[in-house]
């Protein structure tokens, strides 16, 4: 086990050496010129200053040059500066991080859980009428694009019953938690003010991530599911679950105590990546919902062609995911004792 | 499985036939689109897939007689956009999965064939690119790429297909690694034939058919991911004949889509039944090729 975890970690330098590399790689695409334009909001008035600025900062220099510059800052925390968002994007990251986080995990429970019930009941009553309604459902949503169903949820919720606002707090709450008597602990809004025991700000966060944890569940349960489901169906094949039915176990405990345990091993590693991807894939379902986090300005920051903020935000989530992979790779290796032995 | 038996088990499927009905229905409506959406004036023939506009004015108008399913924001015509959208939506989902299965095939194969620190160099390239969430790395990767090439199908395609190959290049080198250990390889091998002529006659043959026919169902995936990048503004210019870029406009007008419902309902509609086409049939395609599937319990 422990040669498992070692060889994962030694693993880890050289992937974030390679994401780096292809981030970096993407810059490279664009002329030493129109990289310099990237840092100029104004058009220069002086003739010239755009090859100062090339000068300046050495956009002309070889590519381990640049890249042993930019690879320096970005480990000391420096991700650039953003012009959309007018600071650094390391402070946008921290300011924007912690949204992101509250949705993800409000959105986790629901998410993983019942799409493994959907699984588990669709393959303990396999091409039954229920199984049929399951995949039915859960293909329909698998179909939907994030902003259509978004934005659905928005014209019935929202425009039509005024049921569920967009954003992420109301005005009033907004201020409450701005003001000076509320401790800003987690920033994670909803948490925060179970923490100052405020439960009118508690509940008004509540009601505006409901509308997307919605759409993020619906549109991610027939991957859970399905990955269950033909999981499930591979185990109960198995001659175990024979034998526990030929000793006369009940229906129940066979699924429960010899079937599920065993399927779950898959379900596993794709639940624990859809959660990693969740902190990082949430643009389209943060924009549509104008819900303030990473992924809403990271979707600003590239339909406004902010290379530099874009690059910075990529280089974060493409961090998250690697450490979030490996993480998961080694609760793998502990729950399948086949993965670690190979 | 015989082919016979194939198609016999797939029209057993109820929602796979009604996925099939609908894939037909959408490449007849691709097909006719001049017909059923004429182009209008010099510059509509030159490119009918500038969807024609009815004034400037910003507020959506509903459905009329003109405007079978109303205007959206810019008095662009709904029903145009989405009968000529069908057509961009059929090419972005062809185009880019050919281009992933091509890359994927050549990088899997080399991997496979060679093996070794190769197979180990090509693999972790493969995780590196796997690193980025999809749509995020699409995201980036367009956003840099327009800034050179300008808006428009192509920029949007390329940065898809460039994130997108990855997942069939691992499965191509498993398939490859499995059949390589084959019995036919073997005799093959035993009578002399070349390793390469082994690679191309006997081993890509018979390890990448399921693959392909996998990768065929993913078009709808790769539709959607497209509307992404279009819904975010880095897809195809404003007015281009796209079902994203259409439904976009939605966005600026969500605290009245109760009145405004059809600037979301129509184009969102065709694409949710597009994409569901292909998953239906993909679906009991993946039902039919997968063994461990078929009559438990």
């Amino acid at each position: 086990m422990y040669r498992y975890i070692i060889r994962r970690l030694l693993m880890l330098p050289i992937l974030l050496f390679g994401v780096s590399i292809l981030i970096f790689g993407m810059l490279q695409f664009l002329t030493p010129y129109e990289r310099a334009a990237l840092y100029v909001s104004d058009i220069p008035k002086r003739e010239g200053a755009i090859d100062d600025i090339v000068e300046k900062y050495g956009l002309n220099d070889p590519f381990y040059e640049q890249y042993g510059r930019w690879i320096g800052n970005v480990l000391k925390g420096d991700l650039g500066f953003s012009k959309t968002g007018k600071q650094p994007v390391a402070e946008l990251i921290k300011t924007y991080f912690p949204a992101t986080a509250e949705l993800a995990l409000w959105a986790a429970f629901p998410l993983i859980y019942i799409g493994i019930q959907l699984g588990i009941l669709s393959a303990t009553h396999q091409n039954s009428l229920l199984d049929w309604f399951v995949r039915t459902f859960a293909v329909i949503g698998w179909s939907f694009p994030t902003f259509v169903f978004g934005l659905l949820m928005l014209m019935i919720f929202y425009a039509k019953l005024d049921w569920f606002p967009a954003g992420r707090l109301s005005d009033w709450a907004a201020q409450a938690i701005a003001s000076e008597g509320f401790r800003q602990i987690t920033r994670m809004h909803s948490f925060d003010a179970l923490l100052n025991g405020r439960l009118d700000i508690f509940w008004d966060a509540l009601r505006h991530i409901i509308l997307p944890v919605i759409t993020l569940s619906y549109l991610s349960w027939a991957l859970l599911m399905r990955v269950t489901r033909s999981s499930m169906l591979e185990v109960m094949r198995q001659e175990y679950v024979n034998t526990a039915r030929a000793k006369g176990l009940a229906n129940r405990d066979v699924v429960n105590r010899h079937a599920r345990p065993n399927a779950m091993i898959p379900v596993v590693t794709i639940g624990g990546l859809t959660l990693v991807g969740l902190l990082s894939g949430l643009v389209i379902t943060e924009t549509i919902f104008n819900y303030r986090g990473m992924g809403y300005f990271f979707a600003q920051a590239a339909s406004q062609l902010d290379v530099i903020t874009v690059l910075g935000f990529a280089m974060f989530n493409g961090a998250i995911l690697v450490l979030g992979n490996l993480v998961v790779d080694i609760l793998y290796g502990f729950i399948d004792p086949r993965v670690r032995l190979s | 499985m015989t082919f016979k038996k194939l198609v016999r088990t797939f029209f057993r499927n109820p929602l796979a036939v009604l996925g099939l009905v609908l894939l037909l229905f959408f490449v007849a409506v691709a097909i006719l689109a001049p017909v059923l959406a004429p182009p209008v004036g010099e510059r509509g023939r030159l490119n009918p897939y500038r969807i024609p506009r009815d004034g400037f004015s910003a507020p959506p108008e509903p459905p009329s007689e003109e405007h079978p399913f109303g205007t959206t924001e810019g008095q662009y015509d709904i029903y145009y956009g989405v009968v000529w959208g069908t057509r961009t939506a059929f090419q972005v989902g062809i185009a880019m999965t050919v281009a992933t299965l091509l890359i994927g095939l050549v990088v899997g194969s080399i991997a496979a064939y060679y093996g070794g620190w190769v197979d180990e160099l090509l693999m972790r390239i493969v995780e590196i690119f796997q690193a980025f969430p999809f749509l995020l790395a699409a995201i980036t990767l367009s956003a840099v790429l327009q800034a050179k090439l300008g808006k428009g199908l192509l920029t949007g395609m390329i940065a898809l297909v460039a994130f997108g190959w990855t997942t069939y290049a691992r499965l191509i080198r498993g398939d490859i690694l499995a059949v390589r250990q084959r019995d036919y390889v073997l005799a093959a091998r035993s009578v002399g034939v070349k390793d390469l002529t082994i690679l191309v006659r006997h081993i890509i043959p018979n390890a990448i058919f399921p693959t392909i026919v996998l990768a065929s169902m993913r078009i709808g995936d790769y539709v959607l991911s497209f509307a992404g990048l279009s819904f975010l503004g880095l897809g195809t210019e404003v007015g281009y004949a796209d079902w994203g870029q259409l439904i976009s406009f939605a966005r600026n007008w969500i605290p009245a889509l109760a009145e405004h419902w059809y600037i979301l309902v129509y184009p969102g509609a065709a694409i949710v039944l597009f994409v569901l086409a292909w998953n239906l049939v993909g679906d009991a395609f993946r039902d039919i090729m997968d063994p461990r599937l078929q009559g438990s319990r």
